[in-house]
C-alpha cells in the first residue's frame, strides 16, 4: 500500500515519521514553482477549496491562498467577521453548508483547540488544520522542519529549543511532535508560568534560562509573546521578559557555536527577539515563509490523492490519476 | 393501595446487616415485613406478587445530586422527566440542585419543585435550596423558610462559594435547621477558563487545565470551616486523590464532613476525552488513573460516604460544538447503578452491600431523608435489580431528555427491574 496522509491533516501528533518525510520530500520539488515567472501549474484544476478563517491571520491565510492558486484550485476565503459566523451560526452548521456546496477541501483556522478535528469528523471533504486554538498548527510545524532540513541536511540528532509562550502555542506543539518523530532533540525555554505544567511528558527537556538554551541548541524557534499574556498576569512586563528571555545579539555572541534562528511570526521586535537577531546572518525567518508555500502545496497535493513520486511530474500537470 | 410481595430475592439491606434470600412485603406505602417467612403470611387476595428469584432487593437508591433544569430549561429536562429517569435508574429519591432559572433560593421556588415532583408520580424529589440569593455568592438565602417548604440541604452547586466568610456563615446558620451545606469545591481563579484536568493530556490537546489544587484548596477550606463552626459540610463530586486524603484527615479529627463521588469519576480518566469528545466534559473534570484508584479505595473504606450522579442534561446542540465552549456535565441517573456495578463490584473493589450502602443507606442518613432501609415501618421505597445482566447503552432509549453520556455504546453490567416508591411500582422491565 502506498503511503498517504489519509483524509485530513489535523496534527503532526497523528502523523508517522514516514508521513512527515513524505510531505517534506513532496514539498522539495514544488519549491521551484514559486521561482518561476509564471507561477502556476494545473495540478488541482477543478478542485474547490474553502479557506475558513475564524481568527485573524495574514501570513498563513495568504500562504495557503498562494499555494492553492499556484496549483490552479478554485479557492474562496471565508472570514469570521462579516460572515454567517458573526451572526451566531455554529461551527457544525457552517460545515454542513460548505459540504452542501460540494467543496473538496477546507482549510480551517479557529480559536478553539480541536475545532479542525470537530469539522473533519462531520464532513466528507479533506480538512487541513491551519491552527486550532492552542493545540496544533501542522503546516507551520512542517515548514519549520523543511527549513531546518534545508540548513542542516538532516533532522536526526538536531538540537532545537522552542522559546517563549509554549503554553498558548500551537506552533510549539506541532514542532515538538514533528521534531521528536524525526529524531531531533527538543527543549523548551521560557518562564514556567508560560510552559504547560506537564510539558516533560511530551518528551522535551526544559531550560529555565535562555543562556543555557542557547548554549545547548543548534537552532532556536522563538515564539511570539502576546501582549495579552502580560495583561492576564502570566508575566510582569514585556520589558522584563526581554531582559530575562529575549534572544539578543549579546546572548548569541556568547554561545560556543552559531545558532540558527527561526520565528513563526509575527515578531515583536525588542520583546522575544531583537532586531539584529531577526535580521542577522543566522536568521531563516523569511526562508520559513518561502517554504510555507511549498509545504502547503505539498499538503494540498497529497490530500487530493496525488502521489509523492509524481510530485515532480505534477508540476506540469496530469498527475491527478 | 395494594400490597406488594417481593418474593425470593437476595435481600441486601446494609441498615440491618442483612444479606439473605427472603421476602419483602410493602403495604400502605411502608415496609410491612422483611424476612424469611413473609410469603406465608401474605396470602390475602390483594397482594401483588413479584418474583425476585435471582434478583437483588435493596432499599431504594437515593441520589443527593441531580440537576433537573426546571424551571428555566424545560427543553433539556423537567422535574417529571428527571424523576422518571431516576426511577428507570433504580432511584427512589433524588435531590434537585437549585441552579435553575430562576435559582431555587426561596420558599416559593422550593414549593414549586415539590409540586412538580408530586405530579410526576415517579421518584421522590427533594429540593436543595441555594446558599446565597441568586447563587451570587453574596448574601444568605432564607434557609429557614426553604427548609419549612421542604428543602433538605443548601448548595450553590454549579458555582463555587468563593467567599470563605459566606461559607463560614452558611455552615453556622445551617446548624439551626440541621441541614448539610453542600459545596462545589472549586477555587475560581485557579480553575478559570479550564476545560479539563491539568496535566499531560491538557498539555497535548492544548486545552486550558483545571489543576487538582483548585478542588483541594476549597475542600480543605471547607473542612477547616466545618471544624471552626461545627456545621455539616458535604463536599460534592470529589475527583482527586488529594481531596480523598484531606477528607480522611478531617474525618480522623471528628470534623463533620461528608463527601460524594460520581460514577464517572470512578470509571473514566482524562485519557478518555480522546479527540475532544464533549460527552467527556464535566466539572470537576475527569482526572488521572491514580485519582480514580484513590476514589475507588475511598468508596470502599467509607472516606467517601455516597455515590451521587451529578446528573446534568444538556441539549444536543449545546454539546455539539468546540470542546472549550461546550457546557460541562453528563446525564447519570440511568447509568449510575450499572457503572458502579461494572467498575466497583464486578472488578471486586467493593461488595454489593457496600455499594448499596453508598447509594441508599448513607445518603438517607447524611441528608436526613426517609428510606435507606428495609426495616419494618420504613418508607416503602425498594429497588430490585439484576446485578449480572448486561446491556449496551443506547442514549436514544433514555427516559431523560438528555442524551449526553460518555457511556454510549459501552456494555455495562447490572439492570434495574423494579423501582418501588411508597409501595407503588414506578418502573418495571420493558418486556413485562
Amino acid at each position: 500500500m502506498t503511503l498517504s496522509l489519509g483524509k485530513d491533516l489535523l496534527s503532526l501528533e497523528a502523523l508517522s515519521r514516514e508521513q512527515i518525510q513524505l510531505v517534506l520530500d513532496t514539498a522539495e520539488p514544488l519549491k521551484e514553482i514559486s521561482e518561476r515567472a509564471i507561477k502556476k501549474v494545473p495540478t488541482l484544476r477543478g478542485a474547490t477549496i474553502a479557506n475558513l478563517f475564524f481568527e485573524a491571520s495574514t501570513r498563513t491565510r495568504v500562504s495557503f491562498e498562494f499555494a492553492e492558486k499556484r496549483m490552479s484550485a478554485d479557492a474562496v476565503n471565508v472570514a469570521a467577521s462579516g460572515s454567517s459566523v458573526s451572526k451566531g451560526e455554529t461551527l457544525v452548521d457552517t460545515a454542513r453548508n460548505l459540504e452542501a456546496m460540494r467543496i473538496d477541501m477546507v482549510v480551517i483556522r479557529h480559536g478553539s483547540s480541536g475545532a479542525a478535528a470537530f469539522l473533519a469528523d462531520r464532513i466528507q471533504s479533506n480538512v487541513i488544520n491551519a491552527g486550532d486554538g492552542t493545540h496544533e498548527h501542522p503546516t507551520q510545524g512542517l515548514l519549520d522542519l523543511l527549513t531546518l532540513r534545508d540548513r542542516f541536511k538532516k533532522l536526526d540528532g538536531l538540537k532545537v529549543c522552542i522559546c517563549g509562550d509554549v503554553l498558548h502555542s500551537r506552533v510549539a506543539r506541532s514542532n515538538i511532535w514533528g521534531l521528536t518523530k524525526m529524531g531531533a532533540e527538543v527543549a523548551v525555554c521560557g518562564p514556567r508560568s508560560l510552559l504547560p505544567n506537564a510539558i516533560e511528558s511530551m518528551g522535551v527537556t526544559v531550560f529555565d534560562r535562555i543562556e543555557a538554551a542557547i548554549e545547548w541548541a543548534d537552532a532556536l524557534n522563538i515564539l511570539r509573546l502576546q501582549l495579552e499574556r502580560m495583561q492576564a498576569g502570566y508575566i510582569p512586563s514585556l520589558r522584563e521578559y526581554n531582559r530575562v528571555f529575549g534572544v539578543t545579539r549579546e546572548r548569541l555572541d556568547r554561545a560556543p557555536k552559531d545558532v540558527l534562528i527561526l520565528h513563526p511570526g509575527p515578531m515583536n521586535r525588542g520583546v522575544e527577539i531583537d532586531s539584529d537577531v531577526a535580521d542577522g546572518p543566522h536568521s531563516v525567518i523569511l526562508d520559513q515563509v518561502t517554504n510555507g508555500v511549498a509545504i502547503r502545496m505539498a499538503v494540498l497535493y497529497l490530500l487530493s490523492g496525488g502521489k509523492a513520486s509524481l510530485a515532480d511530474a505534477a508540476k506540469s500537470g496530469g498527475a491527478d490519476s | 393501595m395494594s400490597r406488594i410481595l417481593l418474593k425470593g430475592g437476595r435481600v441486601i439491606d446494609p441498615s440491618q446487616q442483612m444479606d439473605s434470600t427472603c421476602d419483602v412485603l410493602v403495604a400502605e406505602g411502608r415496609i410491612e415485613a422483611c424476612g424469611p417467612r413473609v410469603a406465608n403470611e401474605a396470602k390475602a387476595p390483594d397482594v401483588q406478587i413479584i418474583d425476585c428469584t435471582g434478583l437483588v432487593v435493596s432499599p431504594g437508591f437515593i441520589d443527593v445530586h441531580a440537576h433537573l433544569r426546571e424551571p428555566g430549561r424545560e427543553d433539556v429536562e423537567t422535574i417529571a422527566t428527571g424523576a422518571r429517569a431516576a426511577a428507570a435508574g433504580g432511584f427512589t429519591a433524588i435531590c434537585a440542585m437549585p441552579n435553575t432559572i430562576p435559582v431555587t433560593d426561596n420558599q416559593a421556588a422550593v414549593g414549586f419543585v415539590l409540586r412538580q415532583a408530586q405530579l410526576a408520580q415517579a421518584a421522590r424529589v427533594y429540593p436543595i435550596g441555594a446558599i446565597s440569593i441568586g447563587q451570587k455568592g453574596e448574601s444568605l438565602a432564607e434557609f429557614g423558610e426553604m427548609v419549612g417548604a421542604g428543602a433538605v440541604a443548601v448548595s450553590d452547586d454549579g458555582r463555587p462559594v468563593a467567599s470563605a466568610h459566606l461559607m463560614r456563615t452558611a455552615l453556622e446558620y445551617a446548624r439551626t435547621f440541621g441541614i448539610p451545606v453542600a459545596d462545589h469545591c472549586e477555587e475560581p481563579t485557579l480553575a478559570h477558563g479550564g476545560a479539563m484536568n491539568e496535566g499531560a493530556v491538557s498539555a497535548r490537546l492544548g486545552l486550558k487545565g483545571i489543576p487538582a489544587e483548585a478542588e483541594e484548596i476549597m475542600a480543605i477550606r471547607d473542612i477547616l470551616l466545618a471544624r471552626r463552626t461545627g456545621g455539616h459540610v458535604h463536599l460534592c463530586h470529589m475527583s482527586t486523590r488529594g481531596s480523598v486524603e484531606l477528607i480522611r484527615w478531617g474525618k480522623e479529627r471528628g470534623i463533620n464532613v461528608t463527601a460524594e463521588v460520581c460514577p464517572h469519576h470512578i470509571s473514566l480518566t482524562e485519557e478518555d476525552i480522546g479527540n475532544y469528545d464533549t460527552n467527556f466534559k464535566m466539572n470537576p473534570p475527569l482526572r488521572t488513573a491514580d485519582d480514580v484508584e484513590a476514589l475507588r479505595e475511598a468508596v470502599k473504606d467509607g472516606t467517601i460516604d455516597v455515590i451521587a450522579t451529578d446528573h446534568a442534561p444538556h441539549h444536543y446542540d449545546e454539546k455539539e460544538r468546540e470542546f472549550a465552549d461546550a457546557p460541562n456535565g453528563i446525564v447519570g441517573l440511568e447509568t449510575a447503578l450499572s457503572v458502579n456495578l461494572t467498575w466497583l463490584v464486578k472488578s471486586r473493589i467493593v461488595d454489593l452491600t457496600t455499594l448499596i450502602e453508598r447509594m441508599s443507606t448513607a445518603p438517607a442518613k447524611i441528608f436526613h431523608l426517609p428510606g435507606g432501609s428495609l426495616r419494618k415501618g420504613s418508607v416503602g421505597d425498594v429497588t430490585v435489580f439484576d446485578p449480572d445482566a448486561t446491556w449496551t447503552v443506547d442514549p436514544k432509549r433514555f427516559v431523560s431528555k438528555g442524551r449526553n453520556t460518555p457511556y454510549a455504546g459501552r456494555e455495562l453490567t447490572g439492570l434495574v427491574h423494579y423501582t418501588i416508591v411508597g409501595g407503588r411500582v414506578v418502573h418495571r422491565p420493558a418486556q413485562h
